[in-house]
């Protein structure tokens, strides 16, 4: 079975590009926050919900947004064979320690509901889910680094054993202001177009270090 | 009261991540779930918590929080009635 990657989009420095092309530029350094919320904007993305999310959840939130952004995804695949399936280092980390903060004193016991429920990674897809409607594979793995190898046999894997049509993959990693992702829209080679990338590890591999010319963050190297 | 209604605002503002909104925006007379300011149950939960944090109320029974929130007046009310 061959793949292809039919859409990338990557997010990293206050940078976000799809196919390699910048679409915004925010040159404030004022950290992930101010960042993630111009570019909210900027996009026009009409989604109140998207204000209560954690930090994690944005990132994922926004960069699905951007990458299926002009795509009617599902008049192109059925709902039940479209996957996500992503990968991160640090899982819900940070909203797990501002969790901890509000429990850890027995006498100021107040633990935030609407913390709590952002306290694993699986819901930064499942909110990308719901938004769009996607109702296939859905996981979210930790790994040290991002891992081209990894993704690919994830992905390869959810196409065979769940015969999906169309997966939405790939590494969305946030603590505090280190912040970036890299999603691909990988679907089944159907010859639809020459500009279409062949899904595998070395590919994936390019694209990340295309993506992050000057450094990079939780990698091998 | 009227005191009290601004208070709660710029908290439920804050509480409930209410970015795009100004304490001006709230009506304190209409509802804070369904049509009004669109809350879930999760902020539901969330203003028990406020209630309890900053004002020592405790919410025995969850059935009442329907009275309590139904509009921002009504728990400005409810906070006067029960503040120790």
């Amino acid at each position: 079975m061959s793949l292809v990657i039919r859409k990338y989009c990557a997010i990293r420095d206050g940078r976000i590009r799809v196919d390699g092309e910048a679409v915004f530029s925010y040159e404030g350094q004022d950290g992930f926050k101010k960042f993630i919320r111009t570019a909210y904007k900027h996009f026009q993305t009409d989604y109140p919900k998207f204000f209560k999310m954690d930090n994690l959840s944005k990132l994922g939130f926004l960069s699905v947004e951007i990458l299926l952004k002009g795509e009617d995804i599902l008049k192109l695949h059925p709902a039940e064979k479209t996957g996500i399936i992503l990968t991160n280092a640090s899982s819900s980390l940070e909203i797990d320690e501002k969790h901890f903060e509000s429990i850890k004193d027995r006498g100021q016991y107040f633990p935030s509901p609407s913390n709590f429920v952002y306290t694993l990674p699986n819901i930064m897809a499942g909110e990308a889910a719901i938004r769009h409607k996607i109702k296939g594979e859905n996981t979210v793995l930790i790994n040290k680094y991002f891992d081209p190898e990894l993704i690919f046999i994830l992905v390869e894997l959810a196409f065979k054993s769940k015969s999906l049509s169309c997966c939405i993959c790939g590494w969305v990693e946030q603590y505090e202001n280190n912040y970036e992702s890299l999603l691909f829209m990988v679907e089944k080679d159907n010859n639809n177009s020459a500009e279409d990338i062949i899904f595998e590890p070395s590919n994936l591999a390019n694209i990340y270090k295309r993506n992050n010319e000057d450094g990079r963050i939780n990698t091998k190297a | 009261m009227e005191e009290l209604i601004q208070k709660l605002k710029e908290e439920i503002i804050e509480v409930l991540n209410l970015e795009e909104m100004e304490p001006g925006d709230i009506d304190p007379d209409a509802p804070l779930f369904g049509e009004g300011l669109g809350l879930d149950s999760i902020d539901a939960l969330e203003l028990i918590v406020l209630l309890e944090k900053n004002y020592g109320i405790k919410i025995e029974d969850p059935k009442d929080g329907r009275k309590i929130f139904f509009t921002l007046r009504t728990m400005a009310e409810y906070i006067t009635e029960h503040q120790k």
